[in-house]
């Protein structure tokens, strides 16, 4: 249709064939390098300030965190050795140095995909004291509302998770309960029309906590002392 | 790693994120080779195909660009790789079974822009899925693909004896009716819990 | 088009027929994973068309300018590369400005390499042409698929969320459309807008 200009290469040689590829080749990775080397610093800059936000969000009052690494065994370390799977757990302190509590990172199946949160443990009081979902592929409208409604994130404010005298396991586990039959704190009211999603995120708690809670008392005392020496 | 039991990611792949009918992906020959049943099952075939050989293959560029601690190759590796691997399967096939080749034909160039092999790789990579359960997740992403289209198929040759208005024959009235598969398809959502 | 015809006009309808004759989301069809997959909201719409229109333009002109030293037998191959080093420059991109933004475009960001619509920009006009027409021809094309998906993605919004850009248009007692923003909303979309442009095309005709 556009009077075109037809390049005629037909016999080309396969030792021009290799020089092209090779050259493009070249050209694209040192374009791909460079734009990776330049945006480096900043996308890592704008995730460490998107969990922080979480962080903050979660512990509220907080304004400072320490990253922690937990081991298969339960131990904190200082790094993680190689082919060794480690866990993060997140202290928040205030601006005087108190620990406001621990945020702690779970996930699971929901009704279309899994579904990760970021949850905030106040070890003194026992009780959960912030919830936020860091992802999620749940069905827009209805069950996307654990993102944003305000009396389902009601539910994980003061929510009771005492550790029963063994230290071992809860005293109650967390269950999902319908909508407006809320009777004890450790219950999480669902939302209308998103039952599933919300079973969902009772039952990503109450694994995550039954985990992570007798290990977090066990290591009690590094929590507080981290934040001597900070 | 990732702990997904194998039932649950091949459920999950093949019909409670359809990939054509919840990711969108590979909508070209979706709508393009679906008018017939008998072409559509054997492009379900030949991209199921490749995608369990490509699936394999960036599993194994994945482990290669985490040693080689280069993230940034990995799009570019996974296409070429793919691209590749379509034409040596290609070559290999019209070696191998000519009749093959013949019945599969212009779908297998086809399939390199597909863009179900590429979001494939790039799903399984983010999932942290290993060996086995990318096989299985393969598996049963070629499945759905193949059941969608197979769907789509029949439906297709029905409509092909009733009386649509001329403005809706070919891509409008294609795409309502994946509306209406894709609704379908929601009623899968939560079977794995 | 007659071979004599003025530049002025040839170099206009470079630009313009990507944007209405040719269409590449309502005339040609190209390219729907990504339209209808992240057109759920005007935004996402946006961003995508826009990093679509950076890759387009970028590998139009390069494939142009290339374009002699590029032996028949390997175009493809190379297309493929120079496609998907710009799509992995965008990705970078869009992480340094939003976070956000990139993790609700996810894959579908690097899933541009697949677009049928640039492959076959790159193979159909730039491969062909000079630098300066490929140039117009993909900014063409990438207006015209930012406005198929923004056109798109905006019905989606206004009636699956009663917003617009993220602002709220309609009253509170608005009763969303949830099945627009889920993905037979899409489906149904995008079938909807077809048939718009087919009716007036036939009007026309």
């Amino acid at each position: 249709m556009n009077a075109p200009q037809t390049i005629s290469q037909e016999n080309t040689g396969s030792m021009k064939m290799l020089q092209a590829m090779v050259g493009i080749g070249l050209i694209c990775a040192l374009l791909i390098v460079l734009t990776y080397e330049g945006t480096l610093p900043r996308v890592r800059y704008l995730k460490e300030e998107a969990l922080q936000k979480a962080i903050f969000q979660v512990l509220p009052g907080s304004n400072e965190s320490v990253t922690f690494l937990i081991d298969e065994a339960g131990e904190i370390i200082a790094q993680p050795g190689k082919n060794e799977s480690v866990n993060k757990v997140y202290a928040g302190y205030t601006a005087e140095g108190r620990l406001v509590g621990v945020a702690i990172e779970a996930s699971g199946k929901g009704y279309a995909d899994v579904i990760k949160v970021l949850y905030g443990y106040d070890p003194a009081a026992e009780k959960v004291i912030g919830f936020h979902v860091l992802e999620s592929k749940e069905t827009p409208g209805l069950g996307d509302k654990i993102e944003k409604d305000k009396s389902f994130q009601e539910n994980f404010k003061k929510m009771d998770v005492k550790l029963g005298a063994s230290g071992l396991s809860k005293e109650h586990p967390i269950i999902a309960v319908k909508s407006g039959l809320k009777q004890n704190s450790w219950e999480v009211d669902g939302i209308t029309g998103a039952t599933i999603s919300s079973r969902a995120v009772a039952s990503i708690l109450e694994q995550s906590t039954s985990e992570w809670l007798p290990l977090i008392r066990k290591n009690m005392d590094e929590f507080k002392i981290k934040q001597l020496d900070e | 790693m990732n702990e997904e039991s194998l039932g649950y990611i091949f459920i999950s792949a093949s019909l409670i994120n359809n990939f054509v009918l919840a990711y969108f992906l590979g909508i070209c020959p979706f709508l393009g080779v679906s008018g017939k049943m008998e072409t559509a099952t054997k492009m379900g075939g030949a991209v199921t195909f490749v995608m369990l050989i490509s699936s394999l293959c960036a599993y194994g560029i994945h482990w290669l660009l985490v040693l080689l601690d280069a993230p940034y190759l990995q799009l570019i590796s996974y296409i070429v790789v793919i691209a590749s691997t379509v034409q040596l399967v290609e070559m290999f096939i019209k070696k191998m079974s000519p009749a093959l080749f013949r019945a599969l034909g212009i779908f297998l160039p086809l399939i390199t822009t597909n863009c179900a092999i590429l979001g494939l790789a790039l799903f399984q990579t983010n999932k942290e899925y290993d060996l086995v359960q990318s096989f299985v997740f393969a598996l049963g992403a070629g499945t759905g693909f193949t059941l969608a289209l197979m769907l789509m198929a029949g439906l297709r040759e029905q409509l092909d004896f009733s009386d649509t208005p001329k403005v809706v024959r070919g891509t409008v009235i294609t795409l309502l009716i994946a509306g209406i598969l894709s609704l379908t398809f929601m009623g899968f959502s939560g079977l794995g819990s | 088009m007659s071979e004599n015809a003025d530049r002025t006009t040839m170099s206009t309808n470079d630009f313009i027929k990507g944007l209405w004759k040719e269409n590449p989301v309502f005339v040609q069809v190209l390219g729907m994973c990504p339209v209808l997959a992240v057109s759920n909201t005007a935004e996402n719409a946006l961003a995508m068309g826009l990093a679509t229109t950076f890759v387009l333009l970028m590998s139009n002109v390069l494939v142009s300018s290339l374009r002699r030293f590029i032996p028949k037998q390997v175009r493809i191959a190379t297309y493929i590369l120079i496609i998907a080093t710009f799509v992995t420059m965008v990705d970078y991109a869009i992480q340094a400005i939003s976070v956000e933004l990139h993790k609700s475009l996810g894959a579908f960001i690097s899933l541009i390499v697949v677009n049928c619509l640039i492959l076959s920009r790159a193979e159909a006009f730039a491969s062909k042409n000079t630098i300066s027409r490929s140039a117009l021809d993909a900014l063409g094309m990438g207006v015209g698929f930012v406005f198929g998906l923004v056109c798109l993605g905006g019905v989606r919004e206004i009636l699956g969320n009663g917003t617009i850009f993220n602002i709220s248009i309609f009253p509170d007692s608005f009763q969303e459309w949830i099945i627009m923003i889920l993905p037979a909303g899409g489906f149904f979309t995008l079938a909807i807008w077809l048939l718009v442009f087919k009716t007036s095309n036939l009007r026309k005709a």
